[in-house]
Protein backbone atom coordinates (compact mmCIF):
# COMPACT_ATOMS: atom_id res chain seq x y z
CA UNK A 1 0.00 0.00 0.00
CA UNK A 2 1.18 3.39 -0.14
CA UNK A 3 2.34 5.71 2.35
CA UNK A 4 0.01 9.22 2.92
CA UNK A 5 0.83 11.79 1.30
CA UNK A 6 1.43 13.77 5.18
CA UNK A 7 4.37 11.83 6.58
CA UNK A 8 3.32 12.69 10.20
CA UNK A 9 0.43 10.92 9.54
CA UNK A 10 2.18 7.83 8.11
CA UNK A 11 4.48 8.06 11.11
CA UNK A 12 1.87 8.21 13.58
CA UNK A 13 0.00 4.81 12.40
CA UNK A 14 3.45 3.43 12.02
CA UNK A 15 4.06 4.06 15.20
CA UNK A 16 0.53 2.66 16.90
CA UNK A 17 1.20 -0.47 14.96
CA UNK A 18 4.88 -0.33 16.55
CA UNK A 19 3.70 0.19 20.10
CA UNK A 20 0.59 -2.88 19.21
CA UNK A 21 3.49 -5.24 18.04
CA UNK A 22 5.37 -4.42 21.25
CA UNK A 23 2.37 -5.17 23.48
CA UNK A 24 1.77 -8.38 21.70
CA UNK A 25 5.31 -9.68 21.78
CA UNK A 26 4.81 -8.83 25.81
CA UNK A 27 1.63 -10.73 26.01
CA UNK A 28 2.86 -13.49 24.04
CA UNK A 29 5.75 -13.87 26.37
CA UNK A 30 3.99 -13.72 29.48
CA UNK A 31 1.67 -16.33 28.27
CA UNK A 32 4.48 -18.90 27.79
CA UNK A 33 6.17 -17.64 30.99
CA UNK A 34 3.04 -18.87 32.64
CA UNK A 35 2.74 -22.05 31.32
CA UNK A 36 6.38 -22.79 32.01
CA UNK A 37 6.28 -21.85 35.35
CA UNK A 38 2.88 -24.08 35.77
CA UNK A 39 4.77 -26.87 33.81
CA UNK A 40 8.00 -26.65 36.00
CA UNK A 41 6.80 -25.26 39.53
CA UNK A 42 8.80 -22.02 39.08
CA UNK A 43 7.47 -19.60 41.43
CA UNK A 44 9.76 -17.15 41.17
CA UNK A 45 8.84 -17.66 37.16
CA UNK A 46 5.46 -17.11 38.22
CA UNK A 47 6.27 -14.23 40.16
CA UNK A 48 7.99 -12.12 37.75
CA UNK A 49 4.93 -12.38 35.22
CA UNK A 50 2.55 -11.27 37.79
CA UNK A 51 4.64 -8.30 37.74
CA UNK A 52 5.01 -8.13 34.22
CA UNK A 53 1.15 -6.90 34.18
CA UNK A 54 1.51 -3.69 35.12
CA UNK A 55 3.52 -2.82 31.68
CA UNK A 56 0.76 -4.22 29.63
CA UNK A 57 -1.23 -1.94 31.34
CA UNK A 58 0.28 0.70 30.95
CA UNK A 59 0.50 -0.11 27.32
CA UNK A 60 -3.42 -0.58 26.67
CA UNK A 61 -4.08 2.82 28.37
CA UNK A 62 -1.23 4.94 26.40
CA UNK A 63 -2.59 2.77 23.29
CA UNK A 64 -6.09 4.07 23.58
CA UNK A 65 -5.18 7.30 24.13
CA UNK A 66 -3.26 7.42 21.18
CA UNK A 67 -5.79 5.84 18.94
CA UNK A 68 -8.37 8.66 20.22
CA UNK A 69 -5.88 11.22 19.42
CA UNK A 70 -5.59 10.24 15.57
CA UNK A 71 -9.32 9.63 15.99
CA UNK A 72 -10.22 13.41 16.93
CA UNK A 73 -7.20 14.82 14.97
CA UNK A 74 -7.19 12.63 11.32
CA UNK A 75 -10.57 11.66 11.18
CA UNK A 76 -9.68 8.61 9.66
CA UNK A 77 -11.15 6.80 6.99
CA UNK A 78 -11.51 3.37 5.25
CA UNK A 79 -8.47 1.18 5.64
CA UNK A 80 -7.06 3.61 8.63
CA UNK A 81 -10.31 3.51 9.86
CA UNK A 82 -10.52 -0.07 10.42
CA UNK A 83 -6.76 -0.17 11.48
CA UNK A 84 -7.40 2.62 14.67
CA UNK A 85 -10.84 0.79 16.06
CA UNK A 86 -9.06 -2.70 15.45
CA UNK A 87 -6.20 -1.53 17.29
CA UNK A 88 -8.63 -0.49 20.49
CA UNK A 89 -10.25 -4.23 20.08
CA UNK A 90 -7.21 -5.78 19.94
CA UNK A 91 -5.49 -3.67 23.26
CA UNK A 92 -8.55 -4.96 24.95
CA UNK A 93 -7.95 -8.51 24.01
CA UNK A 94 -4.17 -8.28 24.57
CA UNK A 95 -4.72 -7.20 28.20
CA UNK A 96 -7.31 -9.96 29.10
CA UNK A 97 -5.03 -12.31 27.84
CA UNK A 98 -1.94 -10.90 30.03
CA UNK A 99 -4.68 -11.04 33.00
CA UNK A 100 -5.06 -14.58 32.24
CA UNK A 101 -1.31 -15.39 32.14
CA UNK A 102 -1.75 -13.52 36.08
CA UNK A 103 -4.55 -15.85 36.51
CA UNK A 104 -2.39 -19.34 35.51
CA UNK A 105 0.63 -17.58 37.73
CA UNK A 106 -1.38 -17.09 40.61
CA UNK A 107 -2.47 -20.80 40.30
CA UNK A 108 0.82 -21.77 40.04
CA UNK A 109 1.89 -20.19 43.31
CA UNK A 110 -1.47 -21.55 44.79
CA UNK A 111 -0.23 -25.03 44.32
CA UNK A 112 3.36 -24.54 45.48
CA UNK A 113 2.33 -26.60 49.01
CA UNK A 114 0.53 -29.38 47.06
CA UNK A 115 3.00 -31.60 44.97
CA UNK A 116 1.85 -33.06 41.54
CA UNK A 117 0.64 -36.86 41.93
CA UNK A 118 -0.59 -37.43 38.58
CA UNK A 119 0.57 -35.81 34.93
CA UNK A 120 -1.62 -34.04 32.59
CA UNK A 121 -0.33 -34.36 28.95
CA UNK A 122 -3.68 -32.83 27.65
CA UNK A 123 -2.65 -29.60 29.61
CA UNK A 124 0.10 -29.52 27.65
CA UNK A 125 -0.92 -29.94 24.67
CA UNK A 126 -3.86 -27.27 25.04
CA UNK A 127 -0.91 -24.99 26.42
CA UNK A 128 1.27 -25.57 22.77
CA UNK A 129 -1.94 -25.30 20.74
CA UNK A 130 -2.84 -22.04 22.71
CA UNK A 131 0.28 -20.44 22.43
CA UNK A 132 0.31 -20.83 18.82
CA UNK A 133 -2.46 -19.37 18.32
CA UNK A 134 -1.70 -16.13 20.29
CA UNK A 135 1.88 -15.98 18.26
CA UNK A 136 -0.07 -16.46 14.45
CA UNK A 137 -3.12 -14.28 15.36
CA UNK A 138 -0.12 -11.20 16.22
CA UNK A 139 1.46 -12.66 12.54
CA UNK A 140 -1.09 -12.27 11.09
CA UNK A 141 -1.73 -8.96 12.46
CA UNK A 142 1.47 -8.36 11.72
CA UNK A 143 1.26 -9.45 7.97
CA UNK A 144 -2.55 -8.46 7.40
CA UNK A 145 -2.38 -12.03 6.34
CA UNK A 146 -6.55 -13.19 6.76
CA UNK A 147 -5.62 -16.84 5.69
CA UNK A 148 -3.43 -17.27 8.48
CA UNK A 149 -6.32 -15.67 11.05
CA UNK A 150 -9.15 -17.87 9.16
CA UNK A 151 -6.30 -20.60 10.75
CA UNK A 152 -6.18 -19.47 14.18
CA UNK A 153 -9.86 -19.18 14.41
CA UNK A 154 -10.49 -22.94 13.29
CA UNK A 155 -7.76 -24.22 15.95
CA UNK A 156 -10.20 -22.60 18.72
CA UNK A 157 -12.10 -25.53 18.82
CA UNK A 158 -9.02 -28.04 19.01
CA UNK A 159 -8.82 -26.08 22.23
CA UNK A 160 -12.09 -26.34 23.27
CA UNK A 161 -12.56 -30.17 22.56
CA UNK A 162 -8.73 -30.33 24.04
CA UNK A 163 -10.20 -28.38 27.49
CA UNK A 164 -13.30 -30.60 27.54
CA UNK A 165 -11.34 -33.66 27.38
CA UNK A 166 -9.39 -32.87 30.03
CA UNK A 167 -12.33 -31.26 32.16
CA UNK A 168 -13.93 -35.14 32.11
CA UNK A 169 -10.29 -36.48 32.47
CA UNK A 170 -9.57 -34.24 35.91
CA UNK A 171 -13.16 -35.10 37.23
CA UNK A 172 -12.76 -38.63 36.89
CA UNK A 173 -9.04 -38.65 38.51
CA UNK A 174 -10.52 -36.35 41.42
CA UNK A 175 -13.62 -38.64 42.35
CA UNK A 176 -11.17 -41.79 42.64
CA UNK A 177 -8.59 -39.76 44.44
CA UNK A 178 -9.90 -36.95 47.12
CA UNK A 179 -6.46 -36.02 47.47
CA UNK A 180 -5.80 -34.96 44.18
CA UNK A 181 -8.81 -32.67 44.36
CA UNK A 182 -7.08 -29.45 45.45
CA UNK A 183 -4.30 -30.06 42.22
CA UNK A 184 -6.90 -31.07 40.22
CA UNK A 185 -9.41 -28.21 40.45
CA UNK A 186 -6.07 -25.92 39.68
CA UNK A 187 -5.54 -27.92 36.91
CA UNK A 188 -8.99 -27.52 35.49
CA UNK A 189 -8.89 -23.76 36.40
CA UNK A 190 -5.82 -23.41 34.49
CA UNK A 191 -7.06 -25.31 31.48
CA UNK A 192 -9.87 -22.70 31.53
CA UNK A 193 -7.48 -19.98 31.42
CA UNK A 194 -6.18 -21.44 28.64
CA UNK A 195 -9.03 -22.23 26.80
CA UNK A 196 -10.04 -18.42 26.84
CA UNK A 197 -6.66 -17.58 25.83
CA UNK A 198 -7.84 -18.98 22.54
CA UNK A 199 -10.83 -16.85 23.07
CA UNK A 200 -9.48 -14.37 22.76
CA UNK A 201 -6.76 -14.87 19.90
CA UNK A 202 -9.61 -15.86 18.04
CA UNK A 203 -11.18 -12.26 18.69
CA UNK A 204 -7.17 -11.25 17.59
CA UNK A 205 -7.79 -13.29 14.52
CA UNK A 206 -11.29 -12.17 13.59
CA UNK A 207 -10.31 -8.18 13.53
CA UNK A 208 -7.31 -9.39 11.51
CA UNK A 209 -9.65 -10.49 8.78
CA UNK A 210 -11.85 -7.48 9.11
CA UNK A 211 -8.73 -5.02 8.57
CA UNK A 212 -8.02 -7.25 5.43
CA UNK A 213 -11.55 -7.28 3.94
CA UNK A 214 -13.65 -5.03 5.51
CA UNK A 215 -15.86 -7.81 6.60
CA UNK A 216 -17.30 -8.60 10.03
CA UNK A 217 -17.16 -12.29 10.74
CA UNK A 218 -18.06 -12.18 14.32
CA UNK A 219 -20.41 -14.56 15.78
CA UNK A 220 -21.15 -16.01 12.31
CA UNK A 221 -21.61 -19.18 14.32
CA UNK A 222 -24.50 -17.85 16.76
CA UNK A 223 -26.60 -17.30 13.74
CA UNK A 224 -29.61 -19.03 13.86
CA UNK A 225 -30.18 -21.09 10.74
CA UNK A 226 -32.64 -19.88 8.02
CA UNK A 227 -36.26 -21.59 8.45
CA UNK B 1 -15.15 1.40 -15.79
CA UNK B 2 -17.61 1.35 -12.59
CA UNK B 3 -21.16 2.26 -13.64
CA UNK B 4 -24.17 1.54 -11.87
CA UNK B 5 -27.22 2.01 -13.82
CA UNK B 6 -30.79 1.93 -12.59
CA UNK B 7 -33.47 -0.40 -14.82
CA UNK B 8 -35.35 1.72 -17.46
CA UNK B 9 -37.27 4.84 -16.38
CA UNK B 10 -40.97 2.27 -18.00
CA UNK B 11 -39.76 -0.15 -15.64
CA UNK B 12 -39.07 2.01 -12.49
CA UNK B 13 -42.91 3.62 -12.21
CA UNK B 14 -43.48 0.09 -11.72
CA UNK B 15 -40.73 -0.18 -8.49
CA UNK B 16 -43.00 0.97 -5.29
CA UNK B 17 -40.32 3.13 -3.53
CA UNK B 18 -40.89 2.84 0.66
CA UNK B 19 -41.37 6.29 2.09
CA UNK B 20 -37.61 5.95 3.81
CA UNK B 21 -35.23 3.77 2.13
CA UNK B 22 -33.04 2.44 5.08
CA UNK B 23 -29.83 2.54 3.38
CA UNK B 24 -27.66 -0.19 4.59
CA UNK B 25 -24.18 -1.01 4.50
CA UNK B 26 -24.15 -2.33 1.55
CA UNK B 27 -27.04 -0.11 0.02
CA UNK B 28 -26.31 0.63 -3.71
CA UNK B 29 -27.81 3.73 -5.60
CA UNK B 30 -30.00 1.02 -7.21
CA UNK B 31 -32.05 1.11 -3.68
CA UNK B 32 -33.93 4.64 -4.84
CA UNK B 33 -35.51 5.75 -7.61
CA UNK B 34 -32.75 7.71 -10.14
CA UNK B 35 -34.07 11.43 -10.85
CA UNK B 36 -31.08 11.72 -12.88
CA UNK B 37 -29.70 8.72 -14.98
CA UNK B 38 -26.29 9.54 -16.48
CA UNK B 39 -25.23 7.70 -19.42
CA UNK B 40 -21.73 7.67 -20.80
CA UNK B 41 -21.20 11.31 -20.43
CA UNK B 42 -18.37 13.10 -22.15
CA UNK B 43 -17.74 16.34 -21.93
CA UNK B 44 -14.81 19.00 -23.18
CA UNK B 45 -13.60 22.44 -22.41
CA UNK B 46 -12.15 23.15 -26.16
CA UNK B 47 -9.82 20.22 -26.81
CA UNK B 48 -9.75 19.41 -23.40
CA UNK B 49 -11.44 15.95 -22.53
CA UNK B 50 -12.47 16.38 -18.85
CA UNK B 51 -15.36 14.03 -18.69
CA UNK B 52 -14.82 10.75 -19.94
CA UNK B 53 -17.86 8.59 -20.29
CA UNK B 54 -19.45 8.86 -17.55
CA UNK B 55 -22.50 7.30 -16.17
CA UNK B 56 -24.06 6.90 -12.82
CA UNK B 57 -27.97 7.02 -11.28
CA UNK B 58 -28.50 10.10 -8.58
CA UNK B 59 -31.14 9.01 -6.17
CA UNK B 60 -34.42 10.90 -5.90
CA UNK B 61 -34.45 12.54 -2.38
CA UNK B 62 -31.49 11.30 -1.60
CA UNK B 63 -27.79 12.99 -1.49
CA UNK B 64 -25.30 12.24 -3.71
CA UNK B 65 -21.69 13.57 -3.14
CA UNK B 66 -18.95 13.98 -6.12
CA UNK B 67 -15.51 14.11 -4.53
CA UNK B 68 -12.38 14.17 -6.22
CA UNK B 69 -8.92 16.08 -6.48
CA UNK B 70 -9.14 19.19 -8.24
CA UNK B 71 -9.25 19.11 -12.25
CA UNK B 72 -11.30 15.27 -12.12
CA UNK B 73 -14.69 16.69 -13.27
CA UNK B 74 -17.03 16.51 -10.61
CA UNK B 75 -18.23 20.56 -10.89
CA UNK B 76 -17.74 19.64 -14.85
CA UNK B 77 -20.80 16.92 -14.14
CA UNK B 78 -23.43 18.60 -12.11
CA UNK B 79 -22.79 21.62 -14.51
CA UNK B 80 -24.39 19.28 -17.34
CA UNK B 81 -27.12 18.25 -15.33
CA UNK B 82 -28.32 21.71 -15.94
CA UNK B 83 -26.38 22.26 -19.50
CA UNK B 84 -24.74 25.55 -17.49
CA UNK B 85 -21.78 23.48 -18.88
CA UNK B 86 -22.54 24.22 -22.60
CA UNK B 87 -22.83 28.13 -22.07
CA UNK B 88 -19.35 28.47 -21.55
CA UNK B 89 -17.53 29.12 -25.34
CA UNK B 90 -15.83 26.31 -26.88
CA UNK B 91 -17.30 23.54 -24.11
CA UNK B 92 -19.48 20.68 -25.37
CA UNK B 93 -21.24 17.78 -23.89
CA UNK B 94 -21.61 14.03 -25.36
CA UNK B 95 -23.92 11.36 -23.78
CA UNK B 96 -27.77 10.68 -22.53
CA UNK B 97 -28.63 12.46 -19.11
CA UNK B 98 -31.94 11.53 -18.33
CA UNK B 99 -33.94 13.76 -15.68
CA UNK B 100 -36.77 11.81 -14.31
CA UNK B 101 -36.70 10.01 -17.64
CA UNK B 102 -36.49 13.03 -20.34
CA UNK B 103 -33.53 13.33 -21.86
CA UNK B 104 -32.64 17.03 -20.75
CA UNK B 105 -29.93 17.17 -24.00
CA UNK B 106 -33.30 16.67 -26.54
CA UNK B 107 -34.09 18.83 -29.03
CA UNK B 108 -36.82 21.02 -27.77
CA UNK B 109 -35.73 21.15 -24.13
CA UNK B 110 -35.38 24.82 -22.98
CA UNK B 111 -32.42 24.96 -20.82
CA UNK B 112 -33.77 28.41 -19.07
CA UNK B 113 -36.76 25.57 -17.84
CA UNK B 114 -34.60 23.14 -17.06
CA UNK B 115 -32.77 24.96 -14.43
CA UNK B 116 -36.00 26.41 -12.87
CA UNK B 117 -36.22 22.20 -12.49
CA UNK B 118 -32.42 21.98 -11.26
CA UNK B 119 -31.46 24.50 -8.62
CA UNK B 120 -28.03 25.35 -8.38
CA UNK B 121 -25.61 27.09 -5.34
CA UNK B 122 -22.31 28.22 -5.90
CA UNK B 123 -18.89 28.06 -4.08
CA UNK B 124 -19.03 31.52 -2.93
CA UNK B 125 -22.60 33.54 -1.80
CA UNK B 126 -23.03 35.56 -4.66
CA UNK B 127 -26.25 37.51 -3.89
CA UNK B 128 -27.38 40.17 -5.41
CA UNK B 129 -25.42 43.34 -3.84
CA UNK B 130 -28.07 46.02 -5.10
CA UNK B 131 -31.27 43.86 -4.31
CA UNK B 132 -32.98 43.65 -0.60
CA UNK B 133 -32.65 39.96 0.92
CA UNK B 134 -36.89 40.11 0.02
CA UNK B 135 -35.77 40.69 -3.56
CA UNK B 136 -32.61 38.45 -3.56
CA UNK B 137 -35.42 35.45 -2.77
CA UNK B 138 -37.60 36.64 -5.64
CA UNK B 139 -34.71 37.10 -8.14
CA UNK B 140 -35.05 33.98 -10.30
CA UNK B 141 -38.65 34.47 -10.91
CA UNK B 142 -37.84 38.55 -11.64
CA UNK B 143 -34.90 37.81 -14.42
CA UNK B 144 -37.52 35.25 -15.70
CA UNK B 145 -39.78 37.97 -15.85
CA UNK B 146 -42.79 36.38 -14.09
CA UNK B 147 -44.49 36.89 -10.27
CA UNK B 148 -45.42 34.35 -8.11
CA UNK B 149 -49.03 34.30 -6.86
CA UNK B 150 -48.07 34.84 -3.58
CA UNK B 151 -44.60 36.85 -3.31
CA UNK B 152 -44.90 37.25 0.73
CA UNK B 153 -45.62 34.00 1.40
CA UNK B 154 -42.89 32.44 -1.26
CA UNK B 155 -40.33 34.45 0.28
CA UNK B 156 -41.13 33.49 4.05
CA UNK B 157 -41.62 29.74 2.62
CA UNK B 158 -38.34 29.52 1.17
CA UNK B 159 -36.56 31.55 3.74
CA UNK B 160 -37.73 29.15 6.76
CA UNK B 161 -36.95 25.98 4.36
CA UNK B 162 -33.34 27.72 4.09
CA UNK B 163 -33.20 28.13 8.27
CA UNK B 164 -32.21 32.14 7.72
CA UNK B 165 -36.17 33.38 8.39
CA UNK B 166 -35.86 33.38 11.92
CA UNK B 167 -32.68 35.70 11.32
CA UNK B 168 -33.92 38.01 8.95
CA UNK B 169 -37.23 38.39 8.80
CA UNK B 170 -37.09 41.31 10.82
CA UNK B 171 -34.73 43.22 8.18
CA UNK B 172 -36.21 41.85 4.61
CA UNK B 173 -35.55 45.09 3.25
CA UNK B 174 -31.71 45.63 4.12
CA UNK B 175 -29.37 44.14 1.44
CA UNK B 176 -28.28 40.86 0.66
CA UNK B 177 -24.79 41.62 0.94
CA UNK B 178 -25.31 42.96 4.71
CA UNK B 179 -25.45 39.30 5.79
CA UNK B 180 -22.55 36.87 6.97
CA UNK B 181 -21.07 34.77 4.81
CA UNK B 182 -23.11 31.60 6.33
CA UNK B 183 -26.20 33.63 5.70
CA UNK B 184 -25.52 35.26 2.49
CA UNK B 185 -24.91 31.21 1.53
CA UNK B 186 -28.75 30.50 2.99
CA UNK B 187 -30.36 33.48 0.71
CA UNK B 188 -28.48 32.15 -2.15
CA UNK B 189 -30.54 28.64 -1.17
CA UNK B 190 -33.21 29.93 -0.26
CA UNK B 191 -33.32 32.03 -3.73
CA UNK B 192 -32.70 28.56 -5.47
CA UNK B 193 -35.54 26.78 -3.58
CA UNK B 194 -38.33 29.55 -4.29
CA UNK B 195 -38.02 28.25 -7.94
CA UNK B 196 -39.32 25.37 -6.41
CA UNK B 197 -36.80 23.28 -8.46
CA UNK B 198 -36.82 19.04 -7.86
CA UNK B 199 -33.34 19.23 -7.47
CA UNK B 200 -30.78 21.64 -5.95
CA UNK B 201 -26.61 21.48 -6.99
CA UNK B 202 -24.06 22.30 -4.72
CA UNK B 203 -21.05 23.41 -5.54
CA UNK B 204 -18.40 23.45 -2.93
CA UNK B 205 -21.22 25.36 -0.69
CA UNK B 206 -19.24 25.63 2.03
CA UNK B 207 -15.89 26.34 1.18
CA UNK B 208 -15.96 29.71 1.96
CA UNK B 209 -17.70 29.63 5.19
CA UNK B 210 -16.47 28.73 8.87
CA UNK B 211 -17.11 25.94 10.84
CA UNK B 212 -20.41 27.59 12.36
CA UNK B 213 -21.94 28.62 9.20
CA UNK B 214 -21.06 24.91 7.32
CA UNK B 215 -22.50 23.08 10.39
CA UNK B 216 -25.87 25.05 9.11
CA UNK B 217 -25.39 24.10 6.01
CA UNK B 218 -24.67 20.53 6.71
CA UNK B 219 -28.20 20.47 8.93
CA UNK B 220 -30.08 22.01 6.15
CA UNK B 221 -29.12 20.04 3.84
CA UNK B 222 -30.00 17.01 6.22
CA UNK B 223 -33.75 18.26 6.48
CA UNK B 224 -33.82 19.73 2.49
CA UNK B 225 -33.21 15.65 1.61
CA UNK B 226 -36.60 15.62 2.66
CA UNK B 227 -37.99 17.48 -0.41
CA UNK B 228 -35.24 17.93 -2.84
CA UNK B 229 -32.35 16.02 -4.49
CA UNK B 230 -29.04 17.41 -3.80
CA UNK B 231 -25.91 16.37 -5.85
CA UNK B 232 -23.02 18.34 -3.70
CA UNK B 233 -19.79 19.15 -4.88
CA UNK B 234 -17.37 19.16 -2.29
CA UNK B 235 -13.56 18.83 -1.43
CA UNK B 236 -14.16 18.15 2.06
CA UNK B 237 -14.17 14.49 2.16
CA UNK B 238 -15.22 14.46 6.05
CA UNK B 239 -18.38 16.42 4.18
CA UNK B 240 -19.40 14.42 1.69
CA UNK B 241 -18.97 11.62 4.57
CA UNK B 242 -21.45 13.58 6.86
CA UNK B 243 -24.31 14.63 4.60
CA UNK B 244 -24.46 12.30 1.69
CA UNK B 245 -26.11 8.96 0.95
CA UNK B 246 -23.86 8.34 -1.99
CA UNK B 247 -20.73 9.22 -2.95
CA UNK B 248 -18.76 9.22 -6.55
CA UNK B 249 -15.41 9.19 -6.31
CA UNK B 250 -13.84 11.01 -10.06
CA UNK B 251 -10.20 10.89 -11.28
CA UNK B 252 -9.00 12.19 -14.21
CA UNK B 253 -12.23 12.69 -16.05
CA UNK B 254 -13.43 9.10 -15.03
CA UNK B 255 -15.86 7.90 -12.23
CA UNK B 256 -13.55 5.25 -10.54
CA UNK B 257 -16.20 4.09 -7.77
CA UNK B 258 -20.24 5.15 -6.84
CA UNK B 259 -21.56 3.95 -3.95
CA UNK B 260 -23.40 3.94 -0.98
CA UNK B 261 -21.26 6.47 1.62
CA UNK B 262 -21.15 4.61 4.41
CA UNK B 263 -19.59 1.78 2.43
CA UNK B 264 -17.13 3.87 -0.06
CA UNK B 265 -15.62 5.42 3.56
CA UNK B 266 -15.14 2.16 5.26
CA UNK B 267 -14.76 -0.50 2.90
CA UNK B 268 -13.75 1.32 -1.07
CA UNK B 269 -13.92 -1.18 -3.28
CA UNK B 270 -10.98 -0.07 -5.50
CA UNK B 271 -7.48 0.89 -4.38
CA UNK B 272 -7.66 4.37 -6.11
CA UNK B 273 -10.81 5.40 -4.07
CA UNK B 274 -8.81 3.82 -1.22
CA UNK B 275 -5.72 6.08 -1.46
CA UNK B 276 -7.46 9.05 -2.44
CA UNK B 277 -9.71 9.07 0.87
CA UNK B 278 -7.01 7.82 3.45
CA UNK B 279 -4.60 10.62 1.86
CA UNK B 280 -2.00 8.50 0.04
CA UNK B 281 -2.81 10.31 -3.35
CA UNK B 282 0.20 12.06 -4.83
Amino acid sequence: MKSHTDQSYEEELGKLREELLLMGAKVEGMVAASVKAFDEHDYDLARRTIENDHDINRLEVEIDGFCLSILARRQPVASDLRFITSALKLVTDLERIGDLAVNISERTIDLASDPPQHSYPGLGRMAEVVQSMVHDALDAFVATDPAKAQWVIEQDRVVDSLYLHLFHEVLVLMMDDRSAVHRGMGVQAVAKHLERIGDHATNLAERVVFLAKGRDIRHQGDQEPDC
Amino acid sequence: MNTMLLPTPTALQDIPVPEDIRLLADATPTAARAMFQAEGVNAWFGRTHVLKDVSLDVAQRRVTALIGPSGCGKSTFIRCLNRLHEVVPGARVQGRILLDGQDIYQRGVDPVLLRRRVGMVFQRPNPFPTLSIRDNVLAGWKLAGQRPRDPEGLVERSLRQAALWDEVKDTLDRSGSSLSGGQQQRLCIARALALEPEVLLMDEPCSALDPIATAKVEELIHELRERYTIVIVTHSMQQAARVSDFTAFLYLGELVEFGATEAIFTRPANSRTEDYITGRFG
